[in-house]
């Protein structure tokens, strides 16, 4: 009860004077809400036909059907979950990977260190995107699961490296040189002197993977990389393509899909950035200032009058 | 020089395990990829071909080291044989006709971003808490964080399908010969306008916020306060003293974003047919092309990696510190 109290406080603390946090996450939780309770929001199932193809918005179809005649927003409601689950599974999969390779490497340092580190260099300099274009060719059609893994092992090395730089910061802190002078264990002191240290690291990274998640399954299905049978917003913005959506007008069936990417992905970004500016109030901005430039004012106004 | 030294060693290494990485990826699946090809030709390559496709792509009987050095050697001396998807082109041809575009695009989209990003963030981080500080960053990162398909999608739809302002694919207008004339250039330019803002509208965001908080964080400096004491001009503290320092930090970022380039890059081709890498490694991969799509593979990776070490290059001139 008392740690619930706490969290909350947390959480208010976090959100106040924070309208970007406060955006952003309204926007993420809104359509997290909305995808979830789609058999809620939707009668139509996202693979049956229900209708003429390309059929515009109506009061029957609020967001028109596909070119197969399918419900556009049974489809977006539906492919929201296969697409949210894959973010968050990649993003979980990555911070995971990237916490033990950048804690292990920046406690132990040495010969560990400098393997770990040579590796994590030389998967950063990899662009991504081609690798895992090649990944998924190799692979055949892949569906969303696989995705989220080659995500989440592809996409580590930065994370990891931030985590490194920052285990070492806090390593030389006196409360470790405590833990160990009092005979702590190793995996103690990672566990539980310098991890719960690297919560806002954790979060923000959680958040900003996700965000890189959406929009690389999104890509990685557009591209047609992805099991086009599966029903996500990648695939949807294929479909779009693939039935030449653009060239008969039948706008709604890209930009629905593509505009609740664009929310989510805005939403996370918003997250990300207030998650940095709690973490460092020196990249603040807003109201603060506007505070700290009246006192500058009154302060020098004082002065003159002396 | 010694830094130059390392990190091209370390280049070296990268590129070695990105052969190693192609080497390695057709043996771990099931199947052969010849065979593949073979199915993907329509069963219509004569044997020979087969034959001399099974060497090129090292599935000779033999050692796995054998097999492993000859593949290194066929890619050291650039002979990766013909391209599948427009036999009896080589691959090196396909790949050298479409690298201009792609290096054209992503080269000059990039510098743009810098240069325009760099300023906007020099100017918030000047103008603390003014509106351009308060909602300008916020927005780019709002746009950028939409997928690069999709931001190309709308770009596509509203500027080339609707109104019409720009051509709807293409390097340049096929009609024309390619050449050194006034026409040409200016087709050129004319289809590169919406790949090229699409890339600079997605890539944006990274470069204000790495200078906005580099120079918030430099400004706190004790250096700073003293240029400050000493009298000087805002002007001259903000570009001679702080964005000098905080530049850094923006180009370590470069390696980072340049990884972001090429990923939009691929989107952006594919979406407004233009002739470059990207879309002709998306084009193997649907014709199960694989000596090009690996050789796709390879060109990117050379080609971020040696934009990498012009950064590094631009890094020691920069910072003294690691020149000795």
């Amino acid at each position: 009860m008392k740690s619930l109290k706490r969290f909350f406080a947390g959480l208010l603390k976090f959100y106040r004077g924070n309208p970007a946090g406060i955006i952003g996450s309204s926007i993420v939780a809104l359509i997290v809400v909305a995808c979830l309770s789609a058999p809620v929001l939707t009668e139509n199932s996202p693979t049956k036909r229900v209708a003429r193809g390309h059929q515009p918005p109506s009061t029957e179809l609020v967001f028109g059907s596909t070119r197969a005649g399918k419900d556009v927003y049974s489809q977006v409601l539906y492919g929201g979950r296969v697409s949210l689950m894959v973010a968050f599974s990649a993003a979980a999969v990555t911070t995971v990977i990237a916490l033990s390779v950048g804690v292990t490497s920046g406690y132990f340092g040495g010969r560990i260190d400098e393997t770990m580190m040579a590796v994590t260099n030389v998967m950063l300099v990899f662009p991504q995107l081609p690798l895992l274009i090649i990944l998924a060719a190799f692979l055949g059609q892949v569906g969303p699961m696989v995705i989220a893994l080659i995500l989440g092992l592809t996409s580590w090395p930065w994370g990891a490296r931030v985590m490194r730089s920052q285990t070492l910061a806090i390593r030389k802190k006196e409360f470790i040189t405590a833990a160990e002078v009092m005979g702590e264990s190793k995996w103690r002191i990672i566990a539980v002197e310098i991890i719960p240290n690297l919560i806002s690291l954790v979060a923000g990274m959680f958040v900003g993977t996700s965000l890189y998640a959406i929009g690389a399954q999104a890509g990685l299905e557009f591209l047609g990389l992805g099991d086009p049978t599966v029903v996500s917003w990648g695939t949807m913005l294929y479909w779009a393509q693939s039935s030449a959506a653009f060239f008969v007008g039948a706008w709604w069936d890209f930009v629905v899909p593509g505009t609740v990417i664009a929310l989510m992905g805005g939403g996370l970004a918003l997250i990300n950035i207030s998650i940095d500016q709690v973490s460092n109030p020196k990249l603040r901005t807003g109201k603060y200032l506007k505070i700290w430039r009246r006192m500058k004012a009154n302060v020098e106004a004082k002065r003159g009058q002396a | 020089m010694a830094f130059i030294i390392r990190r091209l060693a370390f280049y070296m290494v990268a590129i070695f395990v990105a052969i190693t990485f192609n080497f390695v990826m057709p043996r771990l699946m099931p199947g052969d990829p010849v065979d593949a090809l073979f199915a993907a030709a329509g069963g219509k390559l004569p044997a020979e071909t087969l034959a001399a496709y099974q060497e090129m792509l090292g599935f000779t009987d033999g050692p796995l080291w054998e097999q492993y050095l000859q593949y290194l050697y066929s890619v050291v001396t650039f002979e990766l044989g013909p391209a599948i998807m427009m036999f009896p082109v080589p691959v090196t041809e396909v790949l050298g006709n479409t690298l201009p575009w792609t290096v054209f695009l992503a080269g000059t989209a990039s510098l743009v971003s810098i240069a325009v990003g760099c300023f906007i963030g020099l100017y918030a981080s000047y103008n603390r808490g003014g509106v351009v500080d308060r909602f300008v960053p916020f927005f780019w990162q709002f746009v950028a964080s939409m997928p690069q398909a999709v931001t190309a999608l709308f770009v596509f739809f509203v500027f080339a399908l609707t109104l019409k302002w720009f051509p709807l694919g293409f390097g340049a207008n096929p009609d024309l010969d390619p050449g050194l004339n006034w026409t040409y250039i200016k087709s050129v330019l004319h289809h590169a306008v919406l790949p090229m803002v699409t890339l600079i509208v997605s890539m944006l965001a990274t470069w204000i916020f790495t200078m906005r908080n580099a120079m918030v964080n430099v400004l706190g400096e004790d250096y700073i306060t003293m240029a400050k004491a000493k009298g000087l001009t805002p002007r001259r503290i903000m570009t001679h003293y702080a964005a000098r320092n905080a530049i850094l930090p923006v180009v370590t970022a470069v390696s980072m974003a340049l990884g972001f380039a090429v990923a939009g890059q691929v989107f952006i081709e594919t979406v407004y047919n233009y002739p470059g890498v990207g879309q002709l490694i998306i084009k193997s991969v649907g014709a199960r092309d694989y000596p090009l799509m690996q050789a796709c593979f390879l060109m990117i990776v050379i080609c971020v990696l040696v934009a990498n070490f012009i950064a590094d290059i631009l890094y020691v001139w920069l910072d003294p510190r690691l020149r000795k």
